[in-house]
């Protein structure tokens, strides 16, 4: 049984690939700006970066076609290349969390503490 | 006859200075060594310009055509009367004040006496730069140079009022120099294509109405060396300098390098037709006219001598702007002579105040009274050098002043003619009482008398050179006048 | 495979290698790489420090024979791997490439030499050859935005550079050091995704990311929302990088308490390369100057340069801190230079591209000099554990180290833009640019900044030259001749561009003029 959506809903649900990106996107720079924790911090910004990863492989997701392996039955392929580029972004965003976690690391050491604010009035008092 | 090329003359007048700067840095331990350096130099940077100067009043030109930073930069130079008259005051009086900095930096005993003479060489060599540029990025290049080389010698006493008055000074100077002299500099390479200070000036037909009255006005202002008011704070600022340095900022570098631009600028960039076609300059014959009588104003209530002449030197370089800005070949002919005129009085003055400090210990005016007796031959100059600024016979001033009047009789400025001549008459009133009353006032009371004396031996020297030289300008004018005659107003 | 077909087959991959010259661009990226694999199994620093050294000198090399080909014979094109464009990736070096290409290499070849000592100073044993490694991943990855033809690859080198940059930040002798790393990792990444979501944009629209391809694709597409928010997510994604005003303000921490050597790197090239890529997308992709109805883009870019300029210029003053005080005063210069790019005629962009060239030049001669007083007082007993440098530190610095203070303040000079430096001519033709627009205001800002910078840098020179040496700089010793060797070479360098543009202007001019479609 098919729902009869009204025209807007209708747009807003065929959408909800872009939806759900730009909820993610939202809510992992909501995170980075808003808390404190480094590691929190850090989860917002893997966030962030999840929703771009969406961004680009949902519309690479050609609606009727098939895995992109040559094959002669078919005409119609899905789009690899964002695939390849998503992978070179997921392996820099590994990175990039490897390195911000070392950091907070060193940084709990450092300070004794991983909340920014605390150690913003640290500093200020030194 | 010796036939050195005038390039390589040009070339030379600007090396010699600076490598003499380096040598003095070099041979900075000793002390006597040093001294002679300096000497040496000066006395050959003063052949090298005699050399040019001889071309020149041969008729003949000089110039390097030197190599062009970006395009429509060029690094070039071209000696013309004008800046020949500027080299040979400059390079002139720098033998004088080099003797009398001996005198006075050995007696008063002052630290840091190396980095003086090489700033001071250094600040010579932007000088002549000035005086030789062919166009205004050259010679704004200089004009930067020199507020950078004489920094140092302003703030020589490095303490508290050094440090403040330096402030003063190089704010003032780099910000008139920054914020307004560089923007007119750009403009006018802008609407006239070109920099190059020409015959005629090049900006007839590039620039119409409003937009020239601007641009007077901003490089009026901009040149703060000039000490226009009321961006002349600077000039009293800078007393805290030894006063060797004062001798040198008010006689032969810094404000003479301010007037010579304003003069240039409205020879070479707008050209006197020019100015007087369109009436752009009128306005800016007031300013200066009114500088000419407030300063003097100024000047009357202050009993510090140095700060007493240092408004003398702006009202006097109020004069100067005020011959350039009536725009014709008369006043103009004033202002030139004024440059060299003022600059051998005015340097007289503060040898003569600075040999009083050193012998003396007395700063102020009202303590000179009666000194004159102890000290005869340094007021006897003060004298000459007071008399020569006013511009009274038998000293150089007069021709000068002569002139002005003259040309503001020419323009129909008959204001200005009053305001010269009422502002002569304060001269007399804040000058001339200085030695009338060293000479003819009471003696000063039995303590401080006893340890009076005249002024070391060199600064004697240069102070009775410099106002032999106000004499002698008076009765053999010639070659200033005949140099001065060269100039082409079209 | 018989012996006959590997033959064949080998004759074939001998006649494809081409000659060492046609695989410069390629070596331009993998020499550094290598190196730094190389660092990266070296234990001693000294020998890290070598082995840097041989590979940075090898790069302008590089980057000249590159130049000189590119003004022979016109923009060279590289297939990587020998996938042929728009499918492959595709190094392209035209007249702007070349120029920021020999800039980034020939300041970094230039300021090694001075990281021998400092570095051994400031980092611990074990990890000096790890700093080496970073450092040549950095340039590998500066080099590499500047060279690639394609979108995504000049992200991943963006973020091998940043991720680089992290490193040496946190490398740093001061715990402050891990913080400032910390936050420009966060604002960084948040800047890189913000690029790739605009790089996403523009793959969507165009279908390519070969940037010459997107921009004839764009020509004929016209303007769309999609077009106008990818330009918006680039524009923010490289301004974080470039530390355009508001967005600068991982700046002053990440040069405060990086080592010396670092700070006076990334001042000179890792901004410069940003601005690169900035005028890439806006000049070359996106082709803003053609557009029948104009964006407001330039304008937009203009206001952010000026509060920049003026900004930064006044918080510098009140800085204590000698190197935050150098490094607002970075963000004020890094206006200049987009102020030059947001005019967007003739003068205005040569200004703002050999800013590029004189500003890497002027900030690399004042974080050196910076870098050298540093050094020393660190070896004087009481100060072995200083972090920072306060301006009172460097009192009488002028007795103690002249040539140090001298190259500063020639540095100085050229940030006040004194005829005769390197700073004078970026600020010549940033007016000229701004008169031809009419915007005599502009020129009036450009000065009053300038004026802003008298004070700021006056105040060191001035409790550099005056005051005495206090107690522990009197003991302090001249720094080490490789030090001074390459401060006097920077500081040489800030006069020979300000009378000798030949290297600079001329080549930002061909640039400039390339990039707006005009004539040679």
């Amino acid at each position: 049984m098919t729902i009869a959506l009204t025209p807007v809903l209708q747009e807003f649900v065929a959408h909800y690939n872009q939806w759900i990106t730009i909820f993610l996107m939202v809510a992992g720079l909501y995170i980075v700006i808003a808390k404190d924790n480094m590691i929190k911090k850090l989860v917002g910004l893997s966030l962030f970066q999840t929703s771009v990863y969406l961004l680009y492989i949902s519309p690479g997701k050609i609606l009727g076609g098939t895995a992109p392996i040559l094959d002669e039955r078919f005409t119609v392929y899905s789009n690899p290349l964002p695939h390849v580029l998503i992978l070179t972004a997921i392996v820099v965003g590994v990175a990039t969390l490897a390195l911000g976690l070392a950091l907070v690391v060193r940084i709990n050491e450092a300070f004794g503490t991983i909340e920014e604010d605390e150690i913003f009035e640290r500093e200020l008092g030194e | 006859m010796n036939t050195i090329a005038p390039a390589i003359l040009i070339i030379a007048a600007l090396v010699v200075p600076a490598a003499g700067a380096l040598a003095i840095a070099l041979v900075g331990r000793r002390a006597n060594l040093r001294e002679a350096v300096t000497l040496v130099t000066a006395a050959v940077l003063l052949g090298v310009v005699g050399r040019l100067a001889s071309v020149i009043f041969a008729g003949g030109n000089a110039r390097v055509d030197g190599f062009e930073v970006v395009s429509g930069l060029t690094f070039a130079f071209e000696v013309e009367p004008l800046g020949m008259l500027f080299a040979l005051v400059a390079s002139t009086l720098w033998i004088a004040n080099s003797i009398y900095s001996i005198g006075y930096m050995r007696a008063n005993d002052e630290p840091r006496q190396t980095l003086f003479y090489v700033c001071f060489a250094i600040a010579i060599a932007s000088t002549i730069g000035i005086a030789f540029a062919k166009n205004l990025f050259t010679l704004f290049l200089f004009y930067e140079a020199l507020t950078l080389s004489t920094y140092p010698l302003v703030t020589h006493k490095r303490d508290a009022a050094a440090k403040s008055g330096g402030r003063t000074y190089l704010l003032m100077l780099l910000g008139t120099s920054m914020l307004i002299f560089l923007p007119a500099i750009i403009a006018t390479g802008y609407f006239a294509g070109t920099l190059d200070f020409t015959v005629g000036g090049i900006l007839k037909g590039r620039l119409e109405g409003p937009a020239v009255v601007v641009l007077l006005g901003l490089f009026a202002f901009g040149i703060g060396k000039a000490a226009l008011m009321p961006l002349h704070r600077w000039l009293p600022a800078a007393m805290v300098a030894p006063t060797p340095v004062s001798a040198l900022l008010h006689a032969v570098a810094v404000v003479k390098a301010g007037v010579f631009t304003i003069t240039k600028v409205v020879i070479y960039i707008f050209g006197i037709d020019y100015l007087s076609a369109t009436g752009a300059s009128t306005w800016l014959v007031y300013v200066a006219g009114a500088g000419v009588i407030l300063a003097s104003l100024i000047a009357m209530t202050k009993d510090n001598l140095k700060a007493r002449l240092a408004y003398s030197t702006v009202s006097q370089l109020a004069y100067i702007v005020t011959g350039a800005m009536l725009a014709n070949g008369t006043a103009l002919v004033g202002s030139s002579m004024h440059i060299a005129m003022h600059a051998f009085g005015k340097i007289t003055l503060f040898f003569c105040a600075g040999a009083i400090y050193t012998a003396a210990h007395k700063t102020e005016v009202s303590e000179l009274t009666g000194l004159g007796r102890a000290m005869p031959i340094t007021f006897a100059a003060f004298f000459v050098g007071a008399l020569s600024v006013i511009g009274l016979p038998p000293m150089g001033g007069l021709w000068s002043k002569w002139y002005l009047a003259l040309g503001a009789l020419e323009a129909d400025q008959l204001v200005i003619l009053a305001a010269l001549m009422v502002s002569s008459l304060l001269n007399i009133a804040y000058l001339l009482v200085i030695p009338v009353k060293a000479f003819f006032g009471p003696a000063p009371d039995g303590a401080s008398a006893a340890g009076m004396k005249e002024a070391p031996l060199a600064c004697l020297i240069a102070l009775i050179a410099t106002a032999t030289g106000c004499v002698v300008l008076f009765f053999y004018p010639g070659p200033l006048f005949s140099l001065v005659g060269l100039i082409q107003f079209r | 495979m018989s012996a006959g077909e590997l033959a064949v087959g080998t004759a074939a991959a001998v006649a494809h290698t081409r000659t060492l010259s046609e695989q410069l661009p390629a070596l331009q990226v993998v020499i550094p790489l290598l190196g730094a694999v190389l660092c990266a199994l070296v234990r001693k620093g000294t020998l890290a420090w070598a082995l840097a050294l041989a590979v940075t000198w090898v790069m302008p090399v590089i980057a000249l024979a590159l130049l000189w080909r590119v003004q022979a014979s016109g923009p060279i094109s590289y297939a990587m791997g020998g996938w042929a464009p728009p499918w492959g990736i595709e190094y392209r070096i035209d007249a702007l490439s070349a120029f920021v290409l020999l800039l980034v290499s020939g300041v970094a070849a230039a300021m090694l030499p001075f990281a021998r000592k400092s570095i051994a100073s400031e980092i611990d044993g074990d990890k000096q050859s790890w700093f080496y490694t970073m450092f040549l991943l950095c340039l590998t990855g500066l080099l590499g935005i500047t060279i690639t033809g394609d979108a995504f690859n000049a992200f991943v080198f963006l973020e091998i550079s940043s991720l680089s940059t992290y490193v040496m930040i946190a490398l740093g002798s001061d715990r402050r050091a891990l913080l400032a790393a910390y936050q420009y990792l966060i604002m960084g990444t948040i800047g890189a995704t913000l690029y790739v979501i605009g790089i996403g944009f523009l793959y969507t629209l165009t279908g390519t990311l070969n940037l010459a391809d997107i921009a004839t694709r764009l020509a004929t597409l016209g303007f769309s929302p999609p077009m106008l928010t990818a330009l918006s997510f680039l524009i923010i994604g490289i301004s974080l990088k470039l530390a355009l005003f508001p967005l600068h303000v991982w700046l002053p921490g990440a040069y405060a308490y990086a080592p010396s050597f670092a700070t006076a790197f990334l001042a000179a090239t890792a901004t410069k390369v940003a601005v690169y890529l900035l005028v890439r997308f806006l000049y070359s992709v996106f082709s803003l100057t053609t557009l029948s109805e104009p964006l407001p883009v330039f304008d937009l870019l203009l206001a952010l340069s000026i509060a920049g300029m003026l900004g930064a210029s006044i918080v510098a003053v009140f800085q204590d801190d000698v190197k935050r005080l150098l490094a607002y005063s970075s963000v004020a210069q890094i206006g200049y230079i987009m102020l030059g790019v947001s005019l967007a005629n003739g003068p205005g962009l040569t200004g703002g591209l050999v800013h590029l060239a004189n500003h890497a030049v002027t900030k690399a001669a004042l974080f050196l000099a910076v870098g050298a007083a540093y050094y020393r007082l660190r070896t004087v007993q009481e100060m072995a554990s200083m972090t920072s440098l306060k301006i009172t530190d460097l009192a009488g610095l002028g007795r103690q180290m002249p040539w140090t203070l001298a190259v500063f303040t020639l540095g100085g000079l050229s940030i006040i833009g004194v005829p005769g430096t390197a700073g004078f001519i970026s600020k010549w033709y940033l007016a000229l640019g701004a008169l031809e627009k009419g915007w005599w205001w502009v020129v009036v800002v450009i000065m009053a900044s300038s004026l802003i910078a008298v004070v700021y840098i006056g105040r060191v020179i001035e409790i550099a030259w005056f005051r005495e040496p206090a107690g522990p700089l009197r003991e302090a010793g001249r720094p080490h001749p490789s030090m001074i060797f390459s401060m006097a070479l920077f500081g040489f360098a800030i006069v020979f561009f300000g009378l000798d543009t030949s290297w600079t202007a001329k080549l930002a001019v061909s640039a400039a003029n390339m990039l707006l479609g005009l004539g040679q």
